[in-house]
């Protein structure tokens, strides 16, 4: 339409400002297609941003997904276990030099060799090997193959992530025993396989042995604590404010404090658990149920404003029909109301969770920095938690836990999603409009 | 013990709803009652249920520092004379004694024979408070549920009392949220005070020295212990610039082009890939900018500075060649990649907010469709994108784990995006998450950053949100 402008109106015009009017068209046209892509860059970028982000994740974190194990046969030598206390035994020794003497390798006097071999092992070894002469003594004596986990530098190098290009005292592992792994490689005692470790396992201080179960039982315990208080809480105050609450000066400030405390930054919440609940209450450090409680009162601001969201979309005429029928305030709410708003204030829920699955912030001042071995099973025991393990991990100084913490991300992402799948599965299901 | 004890509690709490369900309906023959049977049993079981659950909370809110005193009230003398770090330390001993354990220090003479006997005293005491706090719950419980017997009578409105006491829980919901701030505001207030005994809130404010490190042996070096939180302050407003140099634009834009320009289908892929983006944890955007952003920004510079280097500008290069991964802008920029959601989707419901009768009218006087964004609608919209853009900025400045993953520690009083700076989160969690000392001025000044910070965010956020409820006022 805007291009038909000067032509309708040059008929009366002269010529000169019908040639300024053309002029100043193209300019506008030209401006208009500009900002278009002003607009298609900004979407682009952020495209690019989330493209790079997951990308890289990915690529950092899909080695952690296999591992590699080494097969070798030790000789149980008789001379050198204790029967009566096989862990005191140093497997790890003998199954190194048996491997040189296989090879027909002679060490040095200070034994270098052995300790460099041994190395190539995970001290997982010494577990194995105990744990199987303790159970069956008539092993003493014979020659038994024991399957370990590659420790965590030998693993790297077979992924390609220590390259022989780089010079040998800049590299974690020496000449000689990227020589013996590719040996071993060639023999074929050396296999890749799914890194069954890393789900079934809990921290570790050897990344070979570190999984992520504990944090995701941490987790998991933390987030029952969480929903358990603030959803009844949350639901409760949201149906205060929406159904019952008088207009007066006491809710209008509930109101604001609500909206307030939803945009306090997290770390805040972490100082108040920290004062609250151990330095005052002494509940105990990184336990489940601190870390319960504070994520309960970070999240409820958020639920409240949910829920309340959804009670406002069931139209009136349901709470007037429950009236004019008879029913108290109570039951309205609890029998029509409620039931109706029901899809959306589980919606509500579990997004809320999932932001809290993710929080890692108020974690940290709580305690769960540290380091906590194995899978938690109570909840006033010292946990971590998915996102602290990832702090933790990405500040430990193995360059195997990289990639495991890449891995542990996108644990955490797949639990999010599926979280966030499920709410808009509720969503699209449940959903009614008016 | 706590599992027994919630057992009990249920179970009291069905035999009152049952047993005030059958008394209702016995009372209640040849009468004509006010509420039904079931209403008076759900009221015979709040009666059980809230007298109890109240001993329960009170008591464990209240039973560690109930302990705590009863613990110092006999305290022997040779304990007592201890300074307050070590005697919490002894108590704690006496307290792992006491379950069975070992203790982790060793205590000299006087102490090491009073650490068995402060041991039996301490689980006493921890005996007597759990039994009593049992016993009190029970008795509560069954005070209460005959009480609620008492009052069955076909003429008692249990309806009502039951609706009242859901009323009643009802706004005790709402009421924690005030509780919270409450919380928030008492805890952050009560230790910041203790923080500004040792410092003055002048030096804190306004101080530009910032190293924290207290000497604990009077020998150890550098260790005066500066609490001037400028550096601080002056890291985080850098940080958070940069970030909304990059949120800001890319948010508001993109936010323009999906509500203005973008197709139905163009809407339904972005707007949920930016919902993903919006809902990464920020632990996932640290690990992003400590391993991917960081050395590659560094990499571009160092490069930059090796051209540089021996030209003209010499000096340039010698400082590029030489930047670190702790960049301020390796942080800023996450930051702002993790705020351009946040923009978008409240810029986005601002510019949906603005009537269509304005681009309609402005589209009738032939204006371009850039035109009428540029000239009616965000001049329109301002008021609210500012207030966007306010609690952008307050979510930046609160932001944690971006800055604790990829800034550094140094305390450096500059606005160069190229160099190290800190924050005041990354302050408080490197504080708050080392070795801890009782008591210390370094351990309090987090809480100090805390309130600091608590008040910054609540300023904006309240402003944020005035400037956007008027404008929304406007056209409704």
């Amino acid at each position: 339409m805007t291009d038909a402008t000067p032509d309708q109106i040059a008929g009366g015009v002269d010529a000169d400002r019908l040639a300024r009017l053309r002029a100043g068209l193209k300019r506008r046209h030209a401006r208009e297609t500009r900002f278009k892509w002003y607009g298609r860059l900004a979407i682009g970028a952020a495209m690019v941003f989330l493209a790079i982000l997951l990308i890289r994740i990915v690529e950092q974190g899909h080695t952690a997904f296999y591992a590699h194990t080494v097969t070798i046969p030790v000789y149980m030598d008789p001379a050198r276990i204790d029967r009566a206390y096989p862990q005191g035994s140093n497997f790890e020794q003998l199954a190194a030099e048996q491997e040189l003497a296989r090879w027909g390798i002679i060490d040095d006097a200070a034994g270098t060799k052995a300790a460099q071999m041994k190395r190539l092992f995970s001290s997982e070894l010494k577990y194995t090997a105990a744990e199987l002469v303790a159970k069956r003594s008539d092993v003493i004596g014979q020659t038994v193959p024991i399957a370990v986990p590659l420790s965590d530098d030998a693993d790297l190098f077979l992924k390609g992530e220590i390259s022989k290009a780089t010079p040998e005292d800049q590299r974690r592992l020496t000449d000689q025993q990227i020589t013996w792994l590719e040996r071993m490689k060639a023999e074929g005692v050396i296999g890749a396989h799914f890194n069954t470790i890393l789900f079934t396992k809990g921290d570790s201080t050897q990344p070979e042995m570190a999984g992520v179960l504990g944090a995701v039982v941490g987790s998991a315990l933390m987030l029952l604590v969480t929903a358990l208080i603030a959803i009844p809480l949350g639901v409760g105050a949201a149906i205060w404010l929406e159904e019952f609450a008088p207009k007066n000066r006491l809710t209008d400030i509930i109101e604001v404090n609500i909206n307030n405390l939803a945009a306090v930054p997290s770390i805040v919440y972490g100082l108040l658990g920290l004062a609250l609940f151990i330095n005052w209450m002494h509940l105990p450090r990184a336990s489940p149920i601190v870390g319960g409680l504070v994520l309960a009162l970070m999240a409820l601001p958020t639920l409240v404003i949910a829920t309340r969201s959804s009670l406002k979309a069931v139209p009136p005429s349901i709470r007037e029909a429950a009236l004019a029928m008879g029913a108290s305030k109570t039951q309205t709410v609890f029998s029509h109301v409620l039931p109706l708003a029901m899809p959306g204030v589980m919606t509500g829920a579990i997004i809320s969770m999932a932001h809290a699955l993710g929080e890692t912030a108020p974690l940290l001042l709580i305690g769960m920095v540290s380091f906590v071995p194995g899978v938690p099973h109570a909840i006033d025991q010292p946990v971590s938690a998915l996102p602290s393990l990832i702090y933790i991990w990405e500040n430990a100084s193995e360059r195997a836990f990289h990639e495991r913490t890449a891995a542990a991300i996108i644990v955490l992402l797949v639990f999010m999603i599926i979280m966030n799948a499920a709410a808009i599965i509720l969503r699209r299901r449940f959903e009614r409009r008016w | 013990m706590i599992w027994i004890l919630l057992l009990i509690l249920a179970a009291l709490g069905v035999a009152a709803y049952l047993g005030g369900r059958t008394l209702a309906r016995r009372r209640s023959v040849g009468a004509k009652p006010h509420s039904r049977p079931g209403q008076h049993g759900a009221y015979a079981l709040i009666w059980v249920a809230a007298p109890a659950l109240l001993v329960l909370v009170l008591g464990s809110v209240f039973s560690a520092p109930l302990e705590r005193r009863l613990t110092a009230v006999d305290t022997p003398p040779a304990v007592s004379a201890l300074d307050p770090f070590r005697r919490d330390a002894f108590f704690a001993d006496a307290h792992r004694v006491g379950r069975g354990g070992q203790a982790l220090q060793i205590w000299e003479r006087p102490l090491a024979e009073q650490l068995p006997v402060e041991a039996r005293r301490m689980v006493r005491i921890e005996r007597t408070l759990e039994w009593g706090g049992a016993i009190a719950a029970i008795l509560a419980a069954i005070l209460g549920g005959l009480f609620a017997m008492s009052q069955i009578k076909p003429r008692t409105r249990a309806r009502n009392r039951v609706e009242g006491w859901i009323y009643g829980a009802l706004f005790v919901c709402s009421a924690i949220a005030v509780l919270t701030t409450v919380g928030i505001i008492a805890s952050l207030a009560f230790d910041s005070f203790r923080f500004f005994q040792k410092v003055p809130v002048f030096d804190f404010l306004f101080g530009t020295q910032w190293s924290p490190q207290i000497a604990i042996r009077a020998d150890q070096v550098g260790s005066t212990g500066a609490f001037g939180a400028v550096p601080l302050f002056a890291g985080t407003l850098l940080i958070m610039v940069i970030a909304m140099c990059v949120a800001a634009p890319i948010g508001l834009l993109s936010a323009i082009y999906l509500s203005e320009y973008a197709g139905r289908g163009m809407r339904a892929v972005v707007k949920p890939l930016l919902e993903i983006l919006a809902g990464v944890p920020t632990v996932v955007y640290g690990f992003f900018a400590a391993l991917t952003v960081g050395p590659f920004l560094r990499v571009f510079f160092n490069e930059i500075g090796l051209f540089l280097v021996g030209g003209p500008l010499d000096g340039l290069g010698q400082y590029l060649a030489l930047v670190q991964n702790q960049m301020a802008l390796t942080a800023g920029a996450v930051m702002g990649i993790m705020l351009i959601p946040f923009v978008s989707s409240l810029s986005d419901d601002i510019l949906n907010a603005v009537p269509q009768s304005l681009r309609d009218g402005s589209s009738a006087m032939g204006a371009t469709k850039s035109e009428t964004v540029k000239r009616v609608l965000l001049p329109a919209a301002l008021p609210g994108i500012a207030g966007a853009l306010l609690l952008a900025m307050s979510r930046a400045i609160g932001e944690t784990m971006i800055v604790t993953m990829a800034a550094g520690l140094a305390a450096n009083l500059t606005f160069n995006p190229l160099d190290t700076v800190t924050t005041v989160t990354v302050q408080i969690v490197t504080l708050l998450t080392g070795d801890q000392e009782f008591n210390s001025a370094k351990t309090l000044s987090a809480f100090g950053l805390g309130l600091t910070l608590f008040l910054v965010t609540l300023m904006l956020n309240i402003v944020a949100h005035r400037i956007v409820q008027t404008y929304r006022e406007q056209y409704d």
